[in-house]
């Protein structure tokens, strides 16, 4: 194995991870809320690109990121706001009655359609599943994609955060809500653009991931978003870019471990038993020796729920 | 008073749990009049400034912007209304520049025509905020975060600002300026009601005083009665 493609791989993984870490950290902000509903959020991403069969790759996305956003918009209105003066238990286990209810829909689905396999195969941009050569290299088109997308979209959101009058008052709404309320910045509005952002990421993951896998499961996204939010809490989920930076970490870890310790195939979740076990261990490590995350400014102190 | 009334309240009750935390206070501000609210720790004064702005609900009784009730609005419906508090400890945002700070006072701000020739008095009248505009504003002093903090409720263009004790932990000569800055932002229409702990400054200041003890208004003063500190003194006990 050459040790310049698997770090190429690796930041590959990482930027798919760094996505997931930012719709889910974008929306931790403005709500103290972890949505531990995220990874089916990506699936339901997946089955609406899976959904068409044979339109045009753009449309099929088009449909993707508009399944994504209204997903994550009902989620909001039916769950996030009525409890978003409840406990923070309240709206965590909300949350993974959620995660549990979109899940099984997706598994109730195969039954009403009597089909064999839990999958749909995914068509869409297959082509980019192709390995381009570049001297002893071998990438995957998709590799190039994830971390393209990944730039374009974390490089979109901060264009965002930083030049728009509605991301200045999401910033200054995870900072100090209240205050920010009192500014006149309105409470709904900055959470539903937060959510709706959140959405549009889901989608750009489930496509990449789609893409790679080249189907969709009633699992798709669940993996990866346990294993962000295990990056997200590492890096420090107070700060987007701390969080990022984390899910990142968590992502390049994964695969480059995956690929580089012996006994490993292309898949790391199921070919290595022993590489979540590698990969808990430090990150309890990391949260001993930095409790507020790995990447968390010095003196910071860990979150708290206004 | 002869001013138009711009905030009326009106027999508020607002209660924490079962306690009480302000009873059957009524108080009126009128157009271009600076009030004072003062009274000792506990008395009730950010509660009721918390009340007005929406940040607590009123038991009963009424809250009333230019004639028009504001009880039970949300704060951003209320800050677009046209109320701006400047909150205790001044909440500045300390990881965004000052230049943000003073764009997210924008928000509430309805009509944005005149935002550029609100903003040229403002800086003039808190130079530090032009100077420092590039700046983190959690590099600023004490005393400069204040001055941010009521620029930015005043680039809003409020018909009435509330102050939530602007002076605490200030600096005497820091004080001065804010005080000072009070008459030049009553010159340029801005309704003032002023929480504060200086009872004699606010007093010497203010149009009218009332004073606040275990949640209730117990007297009025006037600027008469700045130098008689014993009737100031009284008022404080009369809890």
């Amino acid at each position: 194995m050459n040790h310049v493609q698997a770090l190429i791989d690796a930041i590959g993984e990482g930027a798919v991870f760094a996505l997931i870490a930012v719709g889910i950290g974008l929306v931790f902000g403005v709500l103290r809320l972890i949505n531990f509903a995220y990874g089916q959020l990506i699936m339901v991403a997946a089955y609406a690109l899976a959904f068409p069969g044979n339109w045009p790759d753009a449309a099929s996305i088009g449909l993707a990121v508009l399944a994504a956003v209204v997903a994550s918009l009902v989620m909001e209105r039916i769950a996030f706001r009525p409890l978003r003066t409840a406990d923070p238990s309240t709206m965590l286990v909300a949350t993974f009655a959620i995660a549990y209810l979109l899940q099984n829909g997706a598994l109730l689905q195969y039954t009403y359609r009597q089909q064999g396999g839990l999958g749909d195969s995914i068509g869409t941009l297959s082509g980019l599943n192709q390995a381009v050569t570049i001297g002893s290299l071998h990438i995957r088109w998709v590799t190039f994609l994830a971390i393209g997308a990944g730039l374009v979209s974390l490089g979109g959101l901060a264009l965002i955060l930083t030049r728009t009058s509605i991301g200045l008052q999401m910033r200054a709404a995870s900072m100090d809500f209240r205050t920010a309320r009192l500014l006149g910045v309105k409470a709904d509005t900055v959470i539903m653009a937060a959510v709706a952002i959140s959405g549009v990421l889901a989608a750009v993951a489930a496509v990449v991931l789609s893409i790679s896998s080249t189907s969709v499961n009633p699992t798709t996204g669940f993996q990866e978003t346990i294993f962000v939010l295990v990056g997200v809490v590492a890096g420090g989920i107070d700060r987007l870019v701390s969080a990022t930076l984390g899910a990142f970490a968590i992502g390049f870890a994964i695969e480059l471990v995956g690929t580089e310790l012996p006994n490993s195939g292309a898949t790391p979740f199921t070919s290595n038993v022993y590489m979540p076990s590698v990969i808990y261990l430090a990150v309890i490590v990391v949260l001993l020796l930095r409790p507020a995350g790995l990447f968390a400014r010095r003196g910071q102190r860990t979150v708290e729920r206004v | 008073m002869n001013a138009q009334p711009v905030l009326e309240v009106d027999d508020l009750w607002v209660h924490y749990g079962t306690v009480p935390a302000v009873r059957k206070l009524g108080l009126t501000v009128g157009g271009g009049e600076i009030v004072g609210l003062i009274g000792p720790n506990g008395a009730g004064k950010s509660t009721t400034l918390h009340a007005i702005v929406g940040l607590v609900p009123a038991r009963s009784g009424d809250i009333r912007l230019r004639g028009a009730s504001i009880l039970g609005r949300k704060p951003e419906t209320i800050a677009r209304a046209g109320i701006s508090l400047v909150p205790e400890g001044r909440r500045i945002f300390a990881q965004l520049t000052v230049e943000e700070n003073l764009r997210l006072g924008l928000v509430a701000r309805t009509g944005h025509n005149d935002a550029d020739r609100d903003l040229g008095w403002i800086e003039e009248l808190f130079p530090v905020v032009r100077e420092f505009r590039a700046r983190q504003a959690g590099t600023l002093s004490g005393g400069q975060q204040q001055q941010l903090a009521i620029a930015r409720a005043l680039v809003a263009g409020p018909d009435v600002l509330l102050l939530d004790e602007p002076s605490l932990g200030l600096a005497p000569t820091i004080v001065d300026v804010v005080f000072g800055a009070l008459t030049d932002i009553r010159e340029r229409g801005v309704t003032v009601l002023l929480v504060e702990q200086r009872a004699q400054r606010t007093v010497a200041l203010a149009d009218r005083t009332y004073v606040m003890t275990n949640g209730e208004i117990r007297m009025t003063l006037t600027p008469a009665d700045a130098d008689d500190t014993e009737r100031i003194i009284a008022a404080y006990m009369a809890s």
